[in-house]
């Protein structure tokens, strides 16, 4: 094998619109153990509609407490269209010590020109916290009709990252349209990382490896909204090395995250 | 277990020749274990295509079938808006050619009555018909079936075998769509691999009416194999649903042409 598995991509709690088979935590840490995970970095799916962010990043803590099996890494949600969006970002960092947030500007109603957006990921660097941003949750074509939600546009993130020194952005659900030269410049102007649960086209690991470099491409499940198996067996349908296999599935998250000592 | 791939293409897939692109589907099927691949349509693709690109397309698959015949099936692209030259492909590809089955894609929808003589000439040559599907809250291509089409189609020809593309693309409704109509079965590919939909089309449907698929090359094999392995339903019914359900479509065909499954 080729070491842990670290999935950047999780989510806990529930999709607005759907039950999914592991939207139980105990149920979702068990088929991640099952598959070699040992850390997973865990958003909450209410973060995507409650307006009581402060209550959905204390449950996402204690549910991430709660579990051993798997070191779950609670990744809380800033929303910063409400009203002192700033506590929400202190209590992450201060009160429950989390190492990043998790942001869904589309769920949340701004494109990445707002200026609260740019404070935001600026106030976020300072904190040294990790910037997960996720520009898609689910197909367009699939949606509710009464949730219908366009993907995030990326085009001002170069510019918005270029002002931000020492931001970490790791970018969610982003390889469905962001890929080739958009992808590489971008990837050019700071501290980004892209995963790999929204990849697609056959032996899409190894196309992505031949424009990026392995060192920006982290393993991410998108579960339990998409099946985990989907993006474990990616890194079989590509033929990588076991440079290539070890980066991805945890040292280029560990470099992001070190385990404290 | 022994994987059969309803849904392959040409397009997307690495190579400039359709003989190269076969060999590099057949590579990457290889790495994740699957046996045997359907594929239908040319490099590139038309929605609405004459009957000299369908043509063109039939012999770029009849080309890449050619040094496959152990690993691939081939099914004939057809326009039920061209009803003649239709039924001749079919006579040319099926009748006296190598391929099993007929794809149907968005030149008109499954309902229009021009797809009754295409359908019924299929039947006589017991070759199945793959009907694309999909229900968009984006908008449908003018002539894109929904699944309540595929559903119309299927009333008119209770003896024929056909398939419901992408199990209609929004599953939660597709399966609903041609749940009455038995004889019909869902294609499980070219969507995201969204959790539930396995188990979803298992309890509506019955396992014998789930067909794995993937829409490689704009697919993965990896995203859409995921939907089958991470599945909740019992491993009798991942077996029909990877290959058991397939091959006994197929029998039938392959039987007349002497041809093993
Ligand atoms: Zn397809």
């Amino acid at each position: 094998m080729n070491g842990p598995l670290i999935d950047v991509n999780v989510h806990l709690s529930r999709w607005p619109c759907r039950r999914a088979p592991d939207d139980e935590t105990p149920r979702l840490v068990d088929r991640l153990r099952r598959h070699g995970v040992v850390e997973a970095w865990a958003g909450s799916l209410d973060g995507l509609l409650h307006k009581d962010i402060a209550a959905v990043n204390a449950r996402l803590a204690e549910e991430c407490r709660a579990q051993t099996a798997v070191r779950l890494v609670p990744f809380g949600t800033v929303n910063p269209m409400l009203p002192d969006w700033q506590e929400d970002l202190r209590r992450c960092a201060e009160a429950h010590r989390m190492p990043g947030i998790r942001l869904f500007p589309n769920y949340h109603g701004y494109d990445l020109e707002h200026p609260e957006f740019a404070k935001l990921i600026r106030l976020a660097a300072e904190r040294r916290l990790i910037v997960t941003l996720a520009l898609l949750m689910e197909d367009e074509r699939m949606m509710h009709p009464l949730l219908r939600v366009a993907p995030v546009d990326p085009a001002p993130l170069a510019d918005r990252v270029a002002q931000t020194p020492g931001l970490r952005l790791v970018l969610l659900n982003a390889l469905r349209s962001l890929r080739g030269a958009p992808l590489i410049k971008l990837l050019g102007v700071g501290d980004i990382s892209v995963e790999i649960a929204t990849l697609e086209g056959v032996g899409g690991v190894g196309n992505l490896l031949a424009d990026i470099d392995v060192g920006r491409a982290l393993f991410g499940s998108h579960a339990p909204i998409f099946y985990f198996e989907s993006a474990l067996l990616k890194l079989k349908e590509s033929s990588l090395n076991e440079t290539e296999l070890s980066a991805m599935r945890h040292e280029n998250a560990r470099r992001l995250l070190p385990i404290e000592t | 277990m022994e994987i059969w791939d309803l849904h392959g293409h040409l397009s997307g897939v690495p190579g400039r020749t359709p003989d190269e692109r076969m060999a590099q589907l057949i590579a990457f099927a290889d790495r994740l274990g699957i046996a045997r691949i359907c594929v239908y349509m040319g490099m590139t693709w038309s929605y609405d295509p004459a009957p000299d690109d369908f043509r063109k397309q039939n012999d770029e698959v009849l080309q890449a079938l050619s040094h496959w015949a152990d690993r691939a099936f081939g099914f004939v692209y057809v326009n039920p808006k061209h009803v003649e030259a239709s039924l001749a492909e079919l006579d040319r590809c099926v009748r006296d050619g190598p391929m099993v089955g007929v794809k149907l894609w968005v030149a008109r929808r499954a309902n229009a009555p021009e797809v009754d003589a295409i359908v019924r000439r299929a039947t006589e040559l017991k070759a199945v018909v793959f009907q694309h599907s999909w229900i968009k809250i984006t908008g449908n291509l003018p002539g894109e079936s929904t699944p309540m089409d595929v559903a119309s189609l299927a009333a008119r020809h209770p003896d024929a075998a056909i398939i419901c593309g992408h199990t209609g693309g929004d599953w939660e409704q597709g399966v609903r769509a041609v749940r009455a109509q038995s004889h019909v079965a869902v294609d499980l590919g070219g969507g995201d691999p969204v959790a539930g939909i396995t188990e979803s089309a298992v309890r509506e449907l019955g396992a014998e009416r789930v067909i794995y698929g993937s829409d490689v090359g704009g697919r993965s094999f990896a995203s859409q194999l995921a939907k089958v392995i991470g599945a909740d339903v019992a491993e009798d019914a991942k077996r029909l649903i990877l290959a058991g359900n397939l091959k006994r479509l197929l029998a039938p065909i392959l039987e007349a042409k002497g041809l093993s499954g």
